[in-house]
């Protein structure tokens, strides 16, 4: 196991830099993690992602507090601030629709990353408790992002509200108190209101600190990369800075290209209508349905014909995804050497895909059925598949290097570039 | 081009990358800044609201003062009496903190009706009209005493109490405040 050693090659230069980096070592911390770190040298873009997420927490916390300057959390006037932030406060449509559209862009960074760990097996031993923080900090942006879209208190926020903290009065013995609590009253109200935005301030903190856990543990054994080998010396690695800082930077550009053109020419398109209309406790909209990224779990829900039963396959839908180590037992990390694995792999993406589709169809006929057999298949490939495949699976054969999986066997011999520095990595 | 001392004589192009490239960063971060920056100043609707005001001077009696506020300040409208207006002239400009004469303090033509904003110039308590030695206003907070054309004659405050930007629209109605985000 490569384990990342805390000799720094940081040296202070000026007689400041020494007397504080003596007293809090911080400098010296930021260069062995982030400048010389020695990252694998066959990293490809979809390891860009985790830059991708950090940027765009910040970015939503950014947006959001300069928001909160200008929102009123109360149920009479909480649609109204939205309105007057879009039309009064000077470039507040750009902060709305930033916050908006960075919420879903916020998802789609972490759809990728999470299925880039499922393909290359970045959650076996040595990573495990890096992957589940990472499972405890997409639960964390999901409840941050139900609470943030019923502050606009618009028809969807209300009604996605109601629905969500009916679902809570499913548990059993704690299931009314903790309605209530949440609720603040008898029902959804300003109360319920005034919490949720005190809560959706706080939850991103608490993001922000797990994330910080998450880049720890990601630190001790270093990163995986797409051969799924452990870096064996220094020619296998390369230092992060500026190799893996400009791929960031690279790749950041280009996601927010994309993000801009949501934001510039459709910022409306992943909303839904009905949350311009103000909420209304008398009038349900004909479809409830969440924001896209959560379709695939409010398929699950509703495929279970049980009340209880779809809130425990819902919630156990994600409580499978931490128990991913253990499940998977190929002693092979990465699916390009697993070719049976990578097909079923790709059959779990496309019925992620399609209970995402069922979620936002109404709850009848084929569509039942076949949110049925999605949700079967589901919980099948990782209960059922993934530990029966490490066992039966001859996996292809491993290069014997990272630098071999580049440059194709033989390449020992020739000399290779900038390789990281000497102190780390073999 | 293999001496050590040509990366102190020539530039090379890695080193005109890097100025490029912080330029650009720098172009850059201040674009993205400039917008959360913006948000913070006053928007619309404030702005709207702090459009200049129309005071009508005919129903205010001699000797009366009246307090309006324009953008959130308190400011007031005394109409002086003859005796008021004459005290505030004869002053020996050099016995002031703050000197000023009264004709600078007043619109021409009009030196009855002075206009100040109503805040003590020491830490901002409202003084009360028509006390303190001269009888122009008196702060209770810390005993400034202000005389009938504003101006600080004892007590803490540094400097007299500020005019407001106003015009005289006609003789019996003035506009206070000035449209635009400047500060008054």
């Amino acid at each position: 196991m490569t384990s990342h050693e805390h000799a720094t090659t940081y040296v202070p230069k000026s007689a400041f830099a020494k007397w504080f980096e003596s007293r809090l070592p911080i400098a010296g911390l930021i260069h062995s993690s982030f400048v010389a770190f020695p990252v694998p040298r066959n990293l490809n873009y979809f390891w860009t992602f985790g830059g991708v997420l950090f940027f765009m927490l910040v970015l939503q916390i950014i947006t959001g507090v300069i928001l909160a300057m200008h929102y009123q959390p109360s149920a009479t006037a909480a649609f109204d601030s939205v309105e007057h932030i879009m039309r009064d406060v000077n470039y507040g449509w750009l902060l709305r629709y930033l916050h908006a559209n960075g919420a879903s862009m916020f998802f789609v960074a972490v759809y990728i990353h999470i299925f880039r760990n499922l393909y290359y097996g970045s959650y076996k031993a040595p990573r495990e408790i890096l992957y589940i923080l990472g499972v405890i900090i997409y639960l964390l942006m999901m409840a941050t992002a139900f609470l943030g879209y019923t502050l606009p208190w618009g028809q969807m926020s209300f009604w996605g509200a109601t629905v969500i903290t009916n679902i809570l009065a499913a548990i059993p013995v704690v299931g009314d108190s903790i309605q209530s609590l949440l609720w603040g009253g008898y029902s959804v109200g300003n109360p319920t209101l005034n919490r949720f935005f005190s809560l959706h301030y706080l939850l991103p903190f608490m993001i922000f600190g797990v994330v910080i856990l998450h880049v720890w543990a990601l630190h001790v054994p270093g990163n995986n990369n797409p051969a799924g080998i452990d870096i064996k010396t220094g020619r296998d690695a390369v230092p992060f800075h500026p190799y893996m800082t400009v791929k960031d930077g690279f790749s950041l550009v280009v996601f927010l290209i994309f993000f801009a053109w949501w934001v510039f020419y459709m910022p409306n398109y992943l909303g839904h209508a009905d949350n311009y209309i103000p909420a209304n406790p008398a009038v349900t909209p004909a479809h409830i349905v969440p924001e896209w990224y959560f379709l695939p779990f409010y398929a699950i829900l509703r495929a279970i014909p049980d009340k209880l039963g779809g809130v425990i396959a819902m919630f156990g839908s994600i409580v499978v995804l931490a128990l991913v180590p253990w499940l998977d037992t190929s002693k092979v990390r990465s699916a390009m050497y697993r070719p049976i694995y990578k097909q079923f792999f790709w059959i779990w993406v496309v019925v992620c895909f399609v209970l995402g589709w069922l979620g936002a169809k109404p709850a009848e006929g084929g569509y039942v059925i076949a949110a049925r057999i999605a949700t079967a298949y589901y919980f099948a490939h990782f209960l059922v598949i993934m530990p029966l495949i490490g066992f039966f699976e001859k996996p292809r054969p491993l290069p014997r290097s990272i630098v071999d999986s580049v440059l194709g066997p033989g390449a020992s011999r020739i000399p290779v570039g900038a390789a990281a520095e000497p102190h780390a990595k073999g | 081009m293999a001496d050590a001392a040509v990366s102190t004589a020539e530039p090379t192009r890695r080193d005109f990358l890097y100025l490029a490239t912080t330029a650009a960063v720098g172009v850059g971060a201040a674009a993205m800044i400039w917008p959360f920056v913006g948000a913070m100043a006053p928007d619309a609707d404030t702005v709207a609201a702090g459009a200049p005001v129309e005071l009508d001077l005919a129903p205010i009696a001699e000797g009366q003062i009246v307090k309006l506020f324009w953008r959130g300040k308190l400011i007031f409208v005394r109409h002086r009496t003859e005796a008021e207006i004459k005290a505030a002239q004869d002053v020996n400009l050099n016995t002031l903190r703050d000197p000023q004469p009264d004709s600078a303090r007043v619109k021409e033509g009009h030196a009855p009706w002075l206009v100040v904003y109503g805040n003590c110039t020491h830490l901002g308590c409202v003084p009360l009209g028509h006390q303190g030695e001269y009888n122009g206003w008196f702060c209770p907070c810390h005993g400034s005493v202000f005389d009938t054309s504003g101006r600080i004659r004892q007590g803490p405050a540094p400097i007299n109490l500020p005019i407001p930007p106003y015009a005289f629209l006609s003789d019996t109605k003035i506009r206070i405040g000035e449209s635009g985000t400047a500060a008054a």
